[in-house]
Order: C-alpha cells, then sequence, then structure tokens
C-alpha cells in the first residue's frame, strides 16, 4: 500500500499524507458498506430490542392494545417482593453452584485421562462429544423415559444396586438434581474438549523439569498441571455459570410445558416465559429478564476479578 | 513396564470405558426403545435387546405428527440461516481484519458489549415487532433475525488476520478490486473457518427452541425441536414412538457431526484458547 502511495505521489505531485487521507476516508467508506448487513441485522433485533426491553421494563405493558402506562420502577420492587420469582432464583443459583462444579471436576478428570497415551483418544473423545451437538429436546426426550419411575432404566439399574424407587418427574426435591444430572451429561464432553485443548497447550518442559525433581503424579497434577490449566478453568467456570443461569429448553421439555411439581423446577428463565409468554405480562417478564442480565452481569465482573488473582498465564 | 505401570494403565481404560458407556447409554435406549414392540417397552426388568426390530414406531410417529413437514422447514430455515450468516459474516469480519476507518475501535467493543446480553432480553421486543408487521408464523422471523453473529465475525476475523497483507498489495497492482480480492482470495484461504462458523450455525439453527416456540402458532411453520416438544407432552407414555421421533430429530445432526467432527470439536477448542 504504501509503495503505491509513493508511486502515485510521485507522478502527480500530490503529497503523500494527503493522499493517505483520501484513502482513509475512502476506506471508511467501504468499510461501512462491509459491515452494513450485519449491524443492521444486529441493530436490529440484538441492539434496539434491549434498549426496548429495558423501556418495557418500566411500564404496565397492555398486550392487546399494545401500549403501557408508565410505572417507574414498580416491575422490579414487585419482583423483589414476588416470592416465586425468589424460589426461581434460588432454584437456578442451586443449579448452577452444583451442576457447573460437578461437570467440570468430571470434564477435567477425563481430560487429564485422555491426556496420558491413550489409545483411541479421538474416539473417546468424539463420543464423550456426543451429547452437546444433539438437540437439546431430544436429549431431554430420552431423560424423560430413563427416568420414568416404573419403566425407567435408571430406577431399574439403581434397583440392582439397592437403591429405592424414586418418583424422578414426580417429586419436587428431585426435580433440580434431575436437571443438574441432565446438564452434567450435556455439557461433559464441550468441557472436556475444551480442558483437553489447555492441557495440550502446557509444554513438555514443566512436567520434565518437574519429574527431574523427583515430583510424583499427584504432586505434578497439584503444581504443574493445575495452575498452568487456570485460564480454562477460568474460562469454562464462566461460559459454565453464565449458561446455567439461562436453564430452560430441558425444563420445558422433562415437565411437557410446566414448571416442575409444585413449581419446583421453576427457574429464572422458566419464570421470564411463564409470565411473558403464559399470561403475556411483558413489563413485569421485561423487568425479570433484566434481572438475570444483571447477574449474569455481576458474575463476569466477579470473575474477571477474581480470576487477576489466582489465574496464572504463562 | 512395570507392574504398577500396567495397572495404572488397565485402571485408566477401564474408568474411560464406564464413563463413556455412560454418556453413550442414552444414545443407546434411546434406539433400542425406538425398535420394540409396544409389549417389550413398559416392562421390568427393561429388555436391553429387543426380540426383534419393531419399525412400526417410526411408521406411527412419522403419522401422529406432521413430521415431514418438521423436516422440511428445520431444513430450510438452517441452509438459510446458514448462508445469510456466512455472507454477512465475511464481509464484517475482512472490515474488522483487514481495513482501517473511523469508529474500528468502538464498533469492536460495541459487539463484544452486546455479548454480554443475553437472549432472552431480545425475545418479546422481537415478538411484538413481528406482531407488528404481521411476520409471526412466517419463514422471515425464523431467518432474518439470524443472519448476523457476534461469535462468527469474532472467529472469522481471526482467520482473516492471518492472511498476508502482500497479497492485497499484489492484487491491487494486478488492477483486482478489494470487492474481489475479497470472495477470490480471501475466502478461499480461509476456508477451515468458514465451514466451522457455517456448520456451527447450521446446528445451533437446526436445535434452536424458544424463538421458534414463540415466533410460531401454526402446526405446519413447526421446526423439528419445537414439533418434537410438542409431540412429546402429546405422545404420554407411548415411549416407542417417542423414541423413534427422538432419533429421527437427531439423526440428521449426528451425520453432519461424523462428516465434520474434526471442525466440531477444533472449533470448540480455539474457543478455549486465547
Amino acid at each position: 500500500m504504501n509503495r503505491i502511495i509513493a508511486l502515485v505521489s510521485r507522478l502527480t505531485g500530490v503529497s503523500s499524507v494527503k493522499l493517505k487521507k483520501v484513502d482513509y476516508w475512502k476506506e471508511t467508506f467501504w468499510a461501512y458498506i462491509y459491515l452494513f448487513p450485519a449491524f443492521l441485522v444486529l441493530g436490529v433485533f440484538s441492539f434496539w430490542p434491549l434498549i426496548r426491553s429495558f423501556r418495557i421494563s418500566l411500564f404496565d405493558w397492555d398486550v392487546l392494545r399494545n401500549t403501557g402506562t408508565f410505572i417507574g420502577l414498580q416491575n422490579y420492587a414487585r419482583l423483589f417482593h414476588d416470592p416465586e420469582f425468589w424460589s426461581a432464583l434460588w432454584h437456578t443459583v442451586y443449579y448452577a453452584l452444583v451442576s457447573t462444579p460437578v461437570t467440570m471436576i468430571i470434564a477435567m478428570f477425563i481430560a487429564i485421562l485422555l491426556n496420558s497415551q491413550i489409545r483411541m483418544k479421538s474416539w473417546f473423545r468424539t463420543a464423550f462429544f456426543l451429547p452437546w451437538i444433539t438437540p437439546m429436546v431430544a436429549g431431554a426426550s430420552v431423560f424423560v423415559w430413563l427416568f420414568n419411575a416404573d419403566y425407567g432404566l435408571v430406577n431399574h439399574l439403581l434397583g440392582l444396586v439397592g437403591l429405592g424407587d424414586y418418583r424422578w418427574l414426580n417429586n419436587p426435591s428431585l426435580a433440580i438434581p434431575l436437571l443438574i444430572i441432565f446438564g452434567v451429561w450435556k455439557f461433559l464432553g464441550f468441557q472436556t474438549v475444551l480442558f483437553l485443548a489447555g492441557l495440550q497447550n502446557i509444554p513438555e518442559g514443566y512436567y520434565e523439569a518437574a519429574r527431574v525433581d523427583g515430583a510424583n503424579r499427584f504432586q505434578l497434577f497439584r503444581h504443574v498441571t493445575l495452575p498452568l490449566l487456570t485460564p480454562t478453568t477460568f474460562f469454562v467456570l464462566i461460559i459454565s455459570m453464565i449458561g446455567a443461569f439461562k436453564v430452560f429448553t430441558q425444563v420445558y421439555v422433562i415437565w411437557a410445558g410446566t414448571a416442575g411439581p409444585l413449581d419446583s423446577a421453576e427457574t429464572i428463565v422458566m419464570f421470564f416465559f411463564q409470565k411473558g409468554f403464559n399470561s403475556f405480562e411483558f413489563g413485569y417478564a421485561s423487568a425479570a429478564a433484566y434481572v438475570l442480565f444483571f447477574i449474569v452481569f455481576i458474575l463476569t465482573a466477579i470473575n474477571l476479578r477474581v480470576s487477576k488473582r489466582w489465574v496464572h498465564y504463562q | 513396564m512395570s507392574m504398577r505401570k500396567v495397572f495404572f494403565k488397565v485402571f485408566t481404560y477401564l474408568l474411560l470405558l464406564l464413563l463413556v458407556s455412560a454418556v453413550l447409554l442414552p444414545f443407546y435406549w434411546m434406539v433400542v426403545t425406538s425398535l420394540k414392540p409396544p409389549g417389550e417397552v413398559n416392562v421390568i426388568p427393561p429388555k436391553w435387546i429387543p426380540s426383534k426390530p419393531f419399525w412400526q414406531n417410526y411408521v406411527r410417529a412419522w403419522h401422529a405428527a406432521p413430521f415431514g413437514r418438521y423436516f422440511i422447514n428445520s431444513f430450510f430455515i438452517s441452509v438459510m440461516t446458514t448462508i445469510g450468516e456466512v455472507v454477512t459474516t465475511i464481509l464484517a469480519a475482512y472490515a474488522f481484519a483487514k481495513m482501517d476507518f473511523f469508529g474500528k475501535k468502538v464498533l469492536f467493543l460495541s459487539l463484544l458489549g452486546l455479548m454480554m446480553f443475553p437472549g432472552q432480553l431480545r425475545l418479546i421486543p422481537n415478538f411484538m415487532l413481528a406482531s407488528n408487521l404481521g411476520w409471526t408464523d412466517t419463514y422471515q422471523i425464523l431467518i432474518i433475525p439470524w443472519i448476523a453473529s457476534i461469535f462468527g465475525i469474532f472467529l472469522l476475523r481471526q482467520y482473516f488476520k492471518t492472511i498476508p497483507d502482500e497479497l492485497w498489495d499484489a492484487a491491487q497492482l494486478d488492477g483486482c478490486n478489494r470487492f474481489r480480492y475479497l470472495w477470490t482470495v480471501v475466502v478461499p484461504l480461509s476456508k477451515p473457518g468458514i465451514i466451522t462458523v457455517a456448520l456451527f450455525k447450521f446446528v445451533g439453527s437446526w436445535n434452536a427452541f424458544l424463538w421458534v416456540l414463540i415466533m410460531t402458532n401454526k402446526t405446519s411453520m413447526r421446526t423439528i425441536p419445537v414439533g418434537l416438544a410438542v409431540f412429546r407432552s402429546e405422545a404420554g407414555t407411548h415411549f416407542g414412538e417417542l423414541m423413534a421421533a427422538s432419533t429421527m430429530a437427531v439423526l440428521p445432526i449426528l451425520i453432519i457431526f461424523f462428516l465434520a467432527q474434526k471442525q466440531f470439536i477444533q472449533g470448540v477448542a480455539r474457543s478455549g484458547i486465547k
């Protein structure tokens, strides 16, 4: 580029600085044309709705007349005093706080096993990865059958080891555990692939050095693998926490469009869906969605701050 | 090899096999149940292998709900969103990777910011927009909002950045304009990246649920996941048929996955490494 400008400048006598400036604005013009299709779609269907839904959250919205009465922060105040919302929040937090570490520990364990000299490594990796690519609706339908109280395979297998028969789909206290089991199955392989990529990024030299110093298997894991894997661990932690706060489809499918027995599987997004699209309280539902955003935002911020302290970048 | 090492190796394989069987068991149970005659589904103890394959479940499920229509819808919507996204993403990613323009940083950061907002926030305003435009129960509302992706732009931008600028200088000297250069030089050089973006979009679109659930009322506009969810609510205890329908929903995705598993796994692996 510079060579061309120098050439043109010499031929025409126009200073190259001036030419570069013209060039810059010309390039700006074309760049905007290139960006236009993507930004038009994102603007209309992603960005603008964010502003609109915040506005709607400040209204008592009348769906039929498609207008609303401005009520300030009253929808948020109502959420704060709504026991149903608090229980949905609790279910979601319960799910996120158990399913994330459980999935991560198993996934890290599998990744470490696969990272040793294992034959058919890619075969195993593919097998673990399968649930992630499977449509959520199909996976959840299979779980409905597997966890059927009377004829399900899971209760049969549990019976073989002497564990009693569980009413998985009807017992309120088993609703979130069932979602956690489903979540582990669905996201295990995805996390395994991420951890495996992270492990393969650790230079062999660190292990050799540690072995020379007489470190055993556990010490290698504790003092080499774990600290050098922290960037991956941190990344997996953030995305799975955020994902956990958005659980919806599996609830909808497992309990056939309801929030489970006594609303025991009602998550934040399920709460949002029921308020928004069952009872058409758009203002109230939008406020709930903004609370969800707020939680996700805080989580990301906390994670970023904490990670500075415990993530070791090489 | 020492005794201890052999023991360790055997133990590792056994553990992996145990874990892999647990992960694959739902798939096995889905397929096996879909091939069981009604008398063998609800029995204790469960039968691990059907006495002989009973294909009737597939026929019954296919006729119990318009799965043919669901397949056509899913296929059409997934193909169209994928094509649309690839085009808009190539253009935008190229601008961010290789062009120098006013407001570049601000626009790029605004995309990053936009990613922070959960998609649920967009549902109500888009539902209202769709109603106002008369777009509920149309293909437009299931396709157009999804033909741009921030994830895709970021991923392709990384690919495009690795292409040396000298190629563009040379192309210019040959009188090639930027648009032609993009499609005839940059795009072929970035094939793996573009294929990854397209595959993730296709699968994401095929599996999409909540958006389709909200934007459609008519049975004829449903996609496979929404159709299957409705079928699950209606099928009651006909688990043979439900598993046959689930198998049909999973099969196209599994075929694509096995054809391109490397791209999928590397696509995920890359997203974690910065």
